[in-house]
This record gives structure tokens, sequence and C-alpha cells, in this order.
């Protein structure tokens, strides 16, 4: 199958190619670092996102994995800020980076940068973006806006958290504005991406495809867009205004000033509530992808899933205020918020419950992306089923800031759209790399991170309830149990995570080449009209949509993609 | 229809991964319509901040108003509506394949933009010269008609949203530069003028910006 010709030397795009001796493919058309850096290939930009969000996923898990071995050290009575491994300053910085890392660089981006990227032309039949030059741009200007990030934990560091509250932001003598103008360049470069896939979805679908023939990961990319494009400016606005306040003391957000702090959490909610929607809307698109193409059955309510992606996009401007409950908003606007946060659950359950409706009478195969699309199921419905306490008023005021908090989010996040990442990498990493992957470990990966993440982060909601305050360097000695559960499981989950990785960089070094180039037996454009790996330009000619992304021929489980 | 060889061929001015002309000027003013959404909230979090500093401090606010000229402002007004006119004007001539009209229009916008900066920062200077210094440099001099020291947010406030916008009328001349030099080259015609058109789109943008603001910040009492 494989013949490589041992003469000429062997290029990692080689490697990843399955066809250099029969063709050429986006992977092996142009050769050398530059022809990467500077492509305007949408596929390649894709796949340089993966690698870079990948680096910065290790990065900030690395930073979580500090933060819990410090929390499992055996209490000292009357400890000081020195009396762990690290200070309670490098404490707070580590958990700012962690969190920044991860909301910007790593969540945000995940799912859109790498796959939609990689797969929105592809399903809808185009040779590209609309704007390939901009999606360029929105890539280099990732990569400087992450470098302003990685600038704060080298000089200086940043120990506000991710959510730069002011007056604290204001007043700390960490680089905050090394570390907001960082987060507003990587604003501008999703906004440019939303901008571009807007754009693409409306302008540039093959002839046949209809609004309704769109598979929903294309819809949830596009309701993801409208958000990206509507909510990140007022971040933008917001932190350029902290910026300034910090240089000039304009006093806007500063009650010693005459401003008032809660502005600011008002500006910022209003960006970062809609961007936990941008972080998982795109999740829930893969979920749709993978439990339809793994079961072997059409998507129940396909209407239904799709609309509420944008049901979902449009409710989610209204809520920012379930993060002020306690900020002394008027109980009012507390009880409008708390019921505008009620009504998301129902297109969310409508999703969850169209999923489990075409799982029913499926023909299911235990596949390494579908283990992957179940472990998602459990964790979001817990992490959603939780996300209720939080909305509710009483419950919330004595959640508010607790670990309960940390787990509720971490389950959505984490639970939800990392898992659903790995899972889709895994759905197409055969169409992205040309390669098959040891489906063995895959799964065997899905068991271990399912195990490690509920470890470290059920106790976390246990102890929520019971007081421990989120953020804190020191705790009461009866947490010592339930933080020393979640640091174990914490080792447990990035033993799994390691596993994916290694799985990865074998399959890319050693893994055989894949030859078919539907092997799921899937019916959207990007299995049925490409070859094993896309050409350049996606097509060898202008495909036609004759039928909808779930119409399976037969219900039969599919070839398995990797084992070997 | 401008004449290039052939129906089916590509034009000259279509990227590789447009199927057409029409899709690629379909493509590009959409993008555009989709970025100025961009920018309409962009401003919007300035007016939110603006108007809750009205709420909070009304006597500070149209004490602090005073200090604004409005013949200044006005004129300034007048600049931007010009321009807007000479843009638009721009683009017609391009779509009517008129390449010496295009650029004296841009010229003529181009200078309208200047003259509102300089008409601009003119006011700043004025604002300085009193002492107006924006935040914690807010230090009155003592024949200044403000003195009350809370006029700093107002102050700050008002640097930063004409700052904000003045960054805009920057970017857009920024943006009519190269339209001018591509325009010289005589790339524009009435088939390939998405981009003259999107940089007047922005550019309605900013004057439309400034159509709210100047009523906010001057005459509102």
């Amino acid at each position: 199958m494989e013949k490589r010709d041992f003469v000429k030397p062997v290029l990692f795009s080689d490697m990843l190619s399955s066809h250099h001796d029969t063709g050429t493919n986006y992977l092996n058309a142009k050769k050398g670092f530059l022809s990467w850096l500077f492509t305007v290939d949408h596929k390649r930009i894709g796949v340089m996102y993966f690698i870079s969000i990948s680096i910065f996923f290790l990065v900030a898990g690395l930073f979580a994995l500090l933060l819990r071995t410090e929390l499992m050290q055996i209490r000292i009575p009357n400890a000081t800020a020195n009396s762990y491994m690290i200070s309670a300053d490098h404490y707070n910085e580590s958990f700012t980076f962690h969190g920044a890392i991860m909301v910007f660089l790593v969540i945000i981006p995940s799912v859109p940068a790498t796959l939609g990227n990689f797969l929105l032309p592809l399903m809808l039949g185009a040779k590209d973006v609309a704007f390939p030059k901009l999606n360029l741009i929105s890539f280099h200007l990732y990569i400087v806006g992450a470098l302003f990030l990685v600038y704060t934990i080298a000089f200086g560091g940043l120990d506000t958290g991710w959510t730069f509250y002011t007056p604290y932001s204001t007043q700390t003598s960490t680089s905050v504005i090394a570390a907001v103008f960082g987060a507003f360049i990587l604003g501008f470069a999703t906004i440019l991406t939303g901008v571009n896939f807007i754009v693409t979805v409306h302008k540039m679908r093959a002839p046949g495809m209809t609004w309704v023939r769109m598979p929903l990961f294309v819809w949830a990319i596009y309701a993801t867009s409208v958000i990206q494009v509507l909510a990140t400016p007022v971040v933008g606005v917001t932190l350029i205004l902290v910026a300034i306040e910090r240089l000039l003391g304009i006093g806007i957000f500063d009650s010693n000033l005459g401003g008032d702090p809660i502005l600011f959490q008002n500006f910022f909610w209003f960006y970062s509530h809609p961007a936990v929607y941008i972080m998982i809307l795109p999740a829930f698109g893969i979920m749709s992808e993978l439990i339809t193409i793994h079961s072997r059955k059409s998507i129940f309510g396909y209407k239904a899933v799709a609309i509420s992606s944008i049901g979902i996009a449009v409710i989610g401007f209204f809520v920012w205020g379930h993060h002020m409950f306690t900020s002394g908003q008027s109980p009012l606007a507390s009880v409008f918020f708390s019921l505008l946060t009620y009504a998301v659950a129902v297109p969310t359950a409508i999703k969850v419950f169209s999923w489990v409706a075409t799982l029913y009478k499926g023909s299911i195969s235990f596949t390494a992306p579908m283990c992957y699309a179940f472990v998602f199921l459990f964790l979001f419905l817990i992490g959603g089923l939780t996300g209720i306490f939080l909305g509710a008023l009483s419950t919330d005021v004595h959640l508010h800031n607790t670990y309960f908090v940390v787990a509720h989010f971490q389950y959505v996040m984490m639970g939800g759209t990392i898992i659903a990442w790995i899972g889709a990498i895994y759905h197409w990493w055969p169409k992205i790399t040309g390669k098959k992957f040891n489906q063995t470990w895959a799964i065997i990966s899905s068991i271990v991170v399912f195990i490690g993440f509920n470890l470290t982060f059920f106790p976390q909601f246990v102890m929520g309830t019971r007081g421990m305050p989120r953020r804190y360097y020191d705790y009461l000695p009866e947490y010592y149990t339930f933080h020393l559960l979640s640091t174990i499981g914490s080792y447990v989950l990035a033993i799994g995570l390691f596993i994916v990785l290694f799985n990865w960089l074998h399959s890319i070094f050693y893994g055989k080449n894949e030859t078919n180039p539907n092997p799921w037996k899937g019916k959207s454009m990007e299995w049925t009209e490409t070859a094993v790996v896309p050409i350049e330009h996606n097509f060898e000619k202008q495909p036609i949509s004759t039928h909808g992304p779930y119409e399976f021929d037969e219900l039969v489980k599919p070839v398995k993609a990797g084992g070997h | 229809m401008t004449d290039h060889d052939g129906h089916s061929a590509h034009p000259k001015y279509q990227a590789h991964h447009f199927k057409s002309m029409e899709q690629q000027t379909a493509a590009g003013k959409l993008g555009m319509w989709v970025f100025m959404a961009q920018e309409l909230l962009f401003f919007s979090g300035l007016f939110c901040a603006f108007g809750f500093v009205r709420y909070m401090y009304p006597d500070m606010v149209s004490q602090a108003q005073s200090s604004m000229d409005w013949r200044l402002g006005g004129i300034n007004s007048i600049i931007l509506l010009v321009s807007s006119l000479t843009i638009s004007l721009s683009v017609r001539s391009a779509r009517s394949n008129n390449r010496s009209g295009t650029i004296k229009f841009l010229i003529a916008t181009m200078i309208c933009g200047f003259a509102f900066l300089a008409i601009k920062g003119a006011e700043w200077g004025m604002h300085m010269h009193e002492g107006y210094f924006p935040g914690k440099y807010f230090n009155p001099v003592h024949h200044a008609e403000i003195q009350d020291p809370l006029a700093h947010i107002f102050f700050g406030l008002y640097y930063v949203m004409t700052g904000m916008h003045g960054l805009h009328i920057v970017v857009g001349l920024g943006l009519m530069t190269w339209m001018l030099i591509r325009a010289s080259k005589g790339e524009f015609n009435s088939e390939n003028y998405v981009s003259l058109e999107n940089t007047s789109l922005f550019w309605h943008l900013v004057d439309i910006v400034w159509i709210f603001l100047y009523p906010l910040l001057y005459l509102a009492k």
C-alpha cells in the first residue's frame, strides 16, 4: 500500500500525505515552512490553528496540574503565603494563566478555528472560505495576540483571573495592559473569522446546497459566528477602557474616582456570557455529526436542532446578568435574568433530546469518536443540570464564587467543548492527515479521560456546596479529602489526555495510510466528494448537492477506520 | 460590462474560489455589512458608558458640556456629510468607468477627512489649554469655567469616544490612500468596484457614528 521513495528525504508533509505516489493533496501540494505560514488554504490554516491550540492546551493543562498539586499538599496550621510548594502570588498567577489561556487561546478558537476552517468549505462544496486572505490575517492576529499573553507569563505575570475584574485589574502591579491588549487582538481575530464564516455560509454554497441540506455542524458554526461578530466588539471596547483606566485613571470603572465597577461587570458579561455559547455551540454541531454517522441514523428533528442553535445564540445575549446576582444589581433585573437563563435550557434540551432520540434504535458502533460523543453526553448533562442550580436566584447566593461554579464551568467547557473537539479530531483525522489511528488506544483514552474528569471535578461540586471558595490558595482542613481526590483525578485526566496526544503523534509518524476516502460512510460532501485527503482546491469539479447530509444508504456498521 | 474575453472565462479581478464576479461582489458587500454590525456594537459600548455617566451625574455632565463649542462640532458634521457625498460620487464614477472622477472624488473625501481631524485636534488643544486633561491629569487652570473635579469622568469619556472615532477616521484615510493607489492603476471599473464600495461603506459608518456623537456630546443639555 505504501510505496515510499527512500532516496528522497522524508518531509513532515510527506508523512501526513497518503497519496504522494499517486497524486498531490493539500498537504504536499507546496513544500516548506513558509508555504504553510503564508498559505491562504483554509485547510492548512485549520491545521496550523490545530497545532497552535494543542500546544497552548498542553501549557494551560500543566498550569492546572501545578495548581492541583499545591492544593493536594497537607494543610499547615497558620500557613503563610510561602508555606506551600508555590507562593500565594504564584498561585494567583497560575490560575489566571490557566484560565486566560484556556478561554482565549484554546476553547474559544478550538472548534471554529480548527474544524470550522477545515470543514466549512468542504461541507458546503466551496473551494475556500469567502475571504482566504482575511482568514490568514485572522490566524496571524491569533498568533500575535497569543504572544502578548505569553509575554505576560514571562514578564510581570497577571493575577486578575481571566475576568479582569475592576477595580483590582486597574490597581494590581502585574502586566494587565499587555494581557488586555493580547485579548483585544485575539478578539479581533475572532471577529474576522466570524465575518468570514457568515459570508461563506451565505454566498459560497454549492448548487443544490440549500439551508436545510447543510450539515448541522455548519448551522452551529453559523450561529457561533453571529455571536462572535456581535459580542466580541463589546469586550474589545471594555478592555480598551480598562487599559486607558490604568494609564490615565479616567475612572469609569472605579468608584473612588466616581465610576462604577458594576458597569465593567455588565460590559464584560455582555460579551463573556455569549462567549460561552461561542465555546459550546460548535461542540453541539459536532455532536450532531458524530451521533448520526456512528449510529447510521438521520438526525431526529433536523430543523429543530438547526433553529435551536440560532435560538441559543439569540437568547444567550440577554442572560449576562446571571453572573451578577450577588453584585447588588436590582432584584427585579435579577429575576428577569434568572427567567431568561432558564429559557436557554429549552433549545439546549431540544438538542440533547434530539441526539438521544437519534440514538434510539440506531445501529450504534462504539468507534473512538462515538465514545467521545458518549463522554460528552454524560458530562454535559451533569454540567447543564448543575447550571440550573446556579441560574436559580436563591441557591446561587450560596453557591456563588465557590468550587461549585468551577466544577459547573469545567463540566460544560472541558467536558463539553474539549471532549467534543477531541472526538471530532478523531472523526475527521483520516480526512485531515490521511492516516489511520489506533482505535483501541483512542477508546482507552476516552475511558481514562471520563474517569479522570469525574474524579477531578465531581468532588468540587461537593466542596462547593459546603462552602469552599474558588481561587483560594489555602483552605480549611475539612476540605482536604475532596482536594486530594480532585488532584488524583486530575493526574488520571492528564494521563488520558497524554494517551490522546501520543495516539495522534503515533498516527502521524507511524500510522498506516488511509485508503478509503469515506471510512465512516458519511453522506456530507467532505466525505463523498473529495479524495482521501482533499486536493488543494478541495474538489476536482464543482460538486452538486442532491440529498441531505444524513440520508445514509443502509443501516450498516461502518468499517473501523483504525486498528492495526 | 467591460471588454474582457468570453463570458465563461475567469475575469481578471475574480479570485479563483469564486464562481462568478457577481458572487465575489455579493460576498464582498455582505462581508462589509457584517463587519459594520461589529463596529456598531463596538461604539454602542461607549454610548452605554456615556449614558451611564450622564445618568449618574446629570449636573456635572451638563456643566461640562458647556465647554463644548457647538459651532466647531457643527462645522465638522457638515464636513463629514459632504465627505460622505464625495465618496459616494467616487464609487459612482468607478462604476461608470470614470477613472479621473474616481480619483478626484477620493482626494476630495480625504481632504474632508484631514480637515475634520484638524478641527477635532484644535478642539482637543483648546480643552487641554484649559487644563481639562483626561483622568488623573485633570487639573483645570484658575480661570477655567469648570472646576468640578468630577468633570474628569466626562472629559475622560469624551477623549475616549472622540479618540476612538478619530482613530476610525485615520483608518478610513488609510483605506482611501490604498484605494487611491489602486484607482490610479486603473483597477476599478463597472465590474470590479467592491473594495472601493466597502471603503465608502466604512466611511459612511464613521460618519453616522459622528452624527450620534455630535448631539450627545455637544448639544444635549
